[in-house]
């Protein structure tokens, strides 16, 4: 099918107009609830595969969460992730995001670890002092553990206490991958898997920034400290998709993560899918116990027989759906899914480029951990636990502007920080706060890249509450839910829509809240897809 | 009696006192009790024979204060008890009470009970078993408020052919005209009073219901109008007779909650239950439709029946089988009585497809202690239709006069 007018991404920028109604259409094969990468991964995809599909994304710009937008009188940033790691190699390669205008500013980002009052450390395979034959092994091993982790990223989970035989031959086949790793690592594997990364990384290393740096990716997004059970799996979750993602993973597109959106953007309509954008979703509409469409918040509806809804698995079920479709065990487990965010975002807008203490120019241009040990990223969670932001929060800094200075204005820069802990639901409430922790994170900045106080021309703080507002997933959760061993793999988000399908004939789930989670990956987006067409057929 | 005394102590008074409690220690004469529901109830005050009779001919008290009861208000409460229920609740006109049934996700029955409308949007849902999360759980996304309120109610079970005459003699203008299933307001003695016209009896009845400290004075008032029709008060084993002679089911008897079993397949749904007569697939959703709907086509594998066995010894407990060489099981009954009032021999089982069509016969393997010495029998038994008694006064209105 050809797109209709109107709903074409205009090259170069972020930014798409909503269609009119008169002249939209009114019925599609699948609708998609969301353009954010997941949404139009599966748009993409469901195109491909013969679909006629309309993506329906809320805000101005298609992107969702990976978006990239202006904070500041002409300073922009990713708005939430600010660099891309986790999106498999094979799916932009299928989607041919290159050729729809992805362009990379910087691949194979090194990451340092800055230490307040001493030198930084630079985490690599060569250089980590007296912890580097030690360092050799474990990412050895890590890197065959992710390695055998992989497969189970890009399927539908299996389903448990089915007699179907696809779902015996897919835990069978999850068996064979860790048995295949032989005795030693397959007990070690199982060993560690429940532990905290604490606990794992005292076993192998001495250098506390070594331990703080590695630690810190366990917990990243999360709402753990490092001491929390569970933090393994968490950290094998990012190393599988990782690797899978391929050699280049850490990487920054030229415009921001929102350039990776634009170009699947693209290469959706390329395929043949349709996307307006401006038209939030109010509810999925529902006939003799199916879907049959969606009605948009003014009040148009449009008819599709399959609706996939990249939003939240709480906003799908209890809001745009309602309770009411839905059995009441179901929405009793929906209601209990942990969706809470306690990572913030802080942006800030500079008049000159930051001077990270013994930071060099290569190394300025990756990845700046702010997370000196693990000792002081426990303590950063424990102000969490009590519902108060860090009084020393944990970042992950980036400097956008090194690598692309099309961001800024010329000479001006960016810098954008994961900050850690700042919780969803903040004792103090975060009116009056925002202020006071986006002082207490610039102070942090300044002790390790003097003089970065004076330079800060302008700010923003998104809390979680600002996440959830403005990308609509609730309760701020960077995943759309936990990514814990009670929302993972067979039970995300909750059983009985693990394998993308949901009670209501029809509808179908395609988000972050999936398997296998968040990040800026794209594969529940692709996987649902998959679900859909074959399913598809048979309803 | 005073309750908020009783829970403060719960430590020491583990079981409540209803506000009939002073009434029924007094009538006591084999100092029977039972646990119900946290309550201490009656299980025999005198005999159960003289109980039981005193159910099919005269007029009866049951004290049914522990039955569970909520109050379900707001402008969602159509929707929300159309959602939990089976039966399409929409259809209940105010005043009026329907006996409704809620499963779980799987179709597999959570509990049975009574709905009454008491106003537009107000509802009183009466059950066996406390439930309030599943209740609240069912309220997400809902605007409707449910409440406990069973210690704030007094309820009383007159039942009975001549308890039409009593309530009359006793000053309930207009009880008379009270329709099966309707609700009517009343007064004794200037005292307030709600009845229905619903039992557990499968017989002429009423229920009462009323403020707590209204409950001796209106125990009294009815006792004494009754005096000349033969009223007595019951426990729950003459009443657990004339429920089975009725057909009607006991939790935890005939069937276990789904929120409470553990072993798999220990569930029952409606289909099993033979209370599929209270689904509508048709209403809209309702938790547990699509696996009814999936089982409805697969067929029951199980059926709850009535049996007519043979001979005269209840068949408690007794496994049954296809044949009478006892190698084939097919089942096992759940509730059994000599029904004094159809001379029968009756019985409820749940046995296993084919053999639960009215008309199979099956074979029920019954123990009996003679003096310490166990005797076994294989007894055949028929399937049959329920209710095993059903008399034409439990609808006539107006009831006949005594």
């Amino acid at each position: 099918m050809t797109p209709q007018s109107g709903t074409t991404s205009q090259s170069g920028t972020t930014s798409q107009s909503g269609t009119t109604p008169q002249s939209a259409r009114t019925r599609y094969d699948c609708i998609v609830i969301g353009g954010g990468h997941n949404g139009l991964v599966c748009a993409a995809t469901l195109a491909r595969g013969g679909r006629s599909v309309l993506v329906l994304e809320a805000q101005s710009q298609v992107g969702g969460a990976a978006v990239t937008r202006e904070f500041a009188p002409g300073f922009r940033v990713s708005a939430c992730a600010h660099l891309l790691h986790l999106m498999p190699a094979d799916l932009m390669r299928d989607l041919k995001l290159e050729s729809h205008g992805l362009e990379w500013s910087a691949q194979g980002m090194p990451t340092t670890a800055l230490i307040p009052g001493a030198a930084p450390l630079t985490v690599s395979h060569t250089g980590a002092g007296p912890d580097a034959a030690a360092f050799a092994a474990y990412s050895e091993r890590m890197r065959r553990f992710a390695q055998a982790l992989v497969p189970l990223l890009s399927k539908v989970p299996p389903r448990l206490g089915t007699s179907g035989w696809s779902d015996r031959w897919a835990l069978l086949g999850l068996g064979w991958q860790i048995r295949k790793l032989g005795r030693r690592d397959m007990r070690e594997l199982l060993r560690i898997g429940g532990m905290n990364v604490f606990d794992l990384l005292e076993e192998h290393f001495e250098s506390d920034a070594l331990k703080g740096a590695l630690g810190f990716d366990a917990v990243l997004g999360t709402n753990f400290g490092v001491r929390s059970p569970g933090t393994v799996l968490t950290l094998l979750y990012r190393l599988a998709a990782e690797f899978a993602a391929g050699a280049s993973a850490m990487s920054q597109p030229t415009g921001g993560l929102g350039a990776v959106c634009d170009a699947l953007a693209k290469s959706a309509v390329a395929l043949g899918a349709a996307i307006r954008t401006a038209s939030p979703v109010a509810r999925i509409m529902v006939e003799a116990d199916r879907t049959v469409g969606v009605e948009l918040e003014s009040g148009e509806r449009i008819a599709a027989a399959t609706v996939v809804s990249s939003a939240d698995p709480k906003s799908t079920f209890l809001k745009l759906l309602g309770p009411r479709y839905l059995d009441t065990g179901f929405v009793r487990r929906v209601n209990h899914i942990r969706a809470r965010g306690l990572a913030a975002k802080l942006h800030l807008a500079l008049d000159r480029a930051p001077q990270f203490a013994g930071v060099g120019a290569g190394a300025s241009r990756g990845r700046l951990l702010l997370a000196p040990s693990l000792q002081y990223i426990e303590r950063a969670y424990n102000h969490a636990k009590y519902g108060e932001y860090s009084s020393a929060p944990a970042m992950e800094i980036t400097v956008p502007t090194v690598n692309d200075p099309g961001l800024a204005p010329p000479g001006k820069h960016v810098l954008s920080a994961i900050v850690q802990y700042a919780p969803y639901a903040l004792k103090a409430g975060w009116q009056g706060q925002r202020q006071r922790f986006t002082e207490l994170c610039v102070d942090l900045l300044d002790s390790v890249a003097p003089g970065l106080r004076g330079s800060v021309l302008n700010s923003e703080l998104m809390t979680p509450v600002d996440i959830e507002r403005e990308f609509r997933n609730e309760g701020g959760n960077w995943h759309q839910g936990e990514l814990a061993f009670d929302q993972f793999f067979m039970v995300r988000p909750v059983p009985g829509a693990a394998q993308h399908r949901t009670p209501l004939p029809g509808l179908f789930l395609c988000g972050a809240g999936c398997h296998p989670g968040g990040g800026v990956m794209g594969t529940a987006g692709r996987n649902a897809a998959q679900q859909v067409l074959k399913t598809g057929s048979a309803i | 009696m005073n309750s908020s005394r009783t829970v403060s102590s719960h430590f020491k008074t583990p079981l409540l006192e209803t506000p009939f409690h002073a009434r029924a220690r007094d009538l006591s004469q084999v100092d029977s009790f039972v646990a119900w529901a946290g309550y201490t109830t009656v299980d025999v005050f005198t005999t159960v024979e003289q109980e039981y009779f005193a159910i099919r001919n005269a007029t009866t008290l049951f004290d049914l204060t522990p039955m569970v009861k909520y109050r379900i208000a707001g402008p969602d409460a159509v929707p929300y008890l159309n959602r939990l229920a089976t039966r399409d609740l929409a259809k209940l006109k105010p005043d009026r009470v329907a006996y409704a049934i809620w499963c779980n996700d799987a179709g597999h029955l959570i509990d049975d009970g009574t709905v009454f409308r008491l106003g537009e949007n107000e509802y009183r849902l009466c059950t066996a078993e406390r439930q309030i999360d599943w209740l609240l759980d069912s309220a997400i996304g809902f605007a409707v408020t449910i409440d406990e309120i069973t210690a704030d109610i007094a309820a009383l079970a007159v039942q009975g052919p001549t308890s039409c005459a009593v309530l009359k003699a006793a000053g309930l203008l207009g009880i008379e005209k009270l329709k099966p299933f309707e609700i009517g307001y009343f007064s004794l003695s200037g005292r307030p009073l709600t009845a229905s016209r619903t039992g557990f009896t499968g017989d002429l009845g009423y229920e009462l219901w009323m403020a707590p400290d209204t409950a001796e004075a209106n125990w009294d008032a009815l006792m004494a109008a009754g005096r000349s029709r033969g009223i007595r008060a019951i426990g729950s084993q003459a009443l657990n007779i004339a429920r089975l002679e009725a057909g009607f089911l006991s939790p935890n008897v005939d069937f276990v909650s789904a929120e409470h079993t553990i072993r798999t397949g220990r569930d029952r749904s409606p289909l099993e239950l033979g209370l599929v007569w209270l689904v509508d697939f048709d209403k809209g959703h309702f938790t547990g439709r699509r696996a009814l709907l999936a089982e409805r086509q697969r067929g029951p594998r199980r059926q709850l029946v009535g049996l007519d066995v043979i001979g005269n010894k209840p068949a408690h407990n007794a496994l049954l089988y296809a044949a009478a060489n006892g190698k084939r099981e097919i089942g096992s009954v759940t509730s059994a009585a000599w029904s004094p009032t159809c001379k029968r021999n009756i019985a409820l089982a749940m046995v296993d497809a084919p053999y639960f069509q009215v008309g199979s016969t099956v074979w029920a393997e019954i123990y009996l202690n003679r003096e310490l010495v166990w005797e076994r029998r294989m007894s055949r038994a028929g399937v049959v239709e329920r209710p095993f008694f059903a008399p034409s006064r439990r609808r006539a209105t107006p009831p006949a006069e005594f």
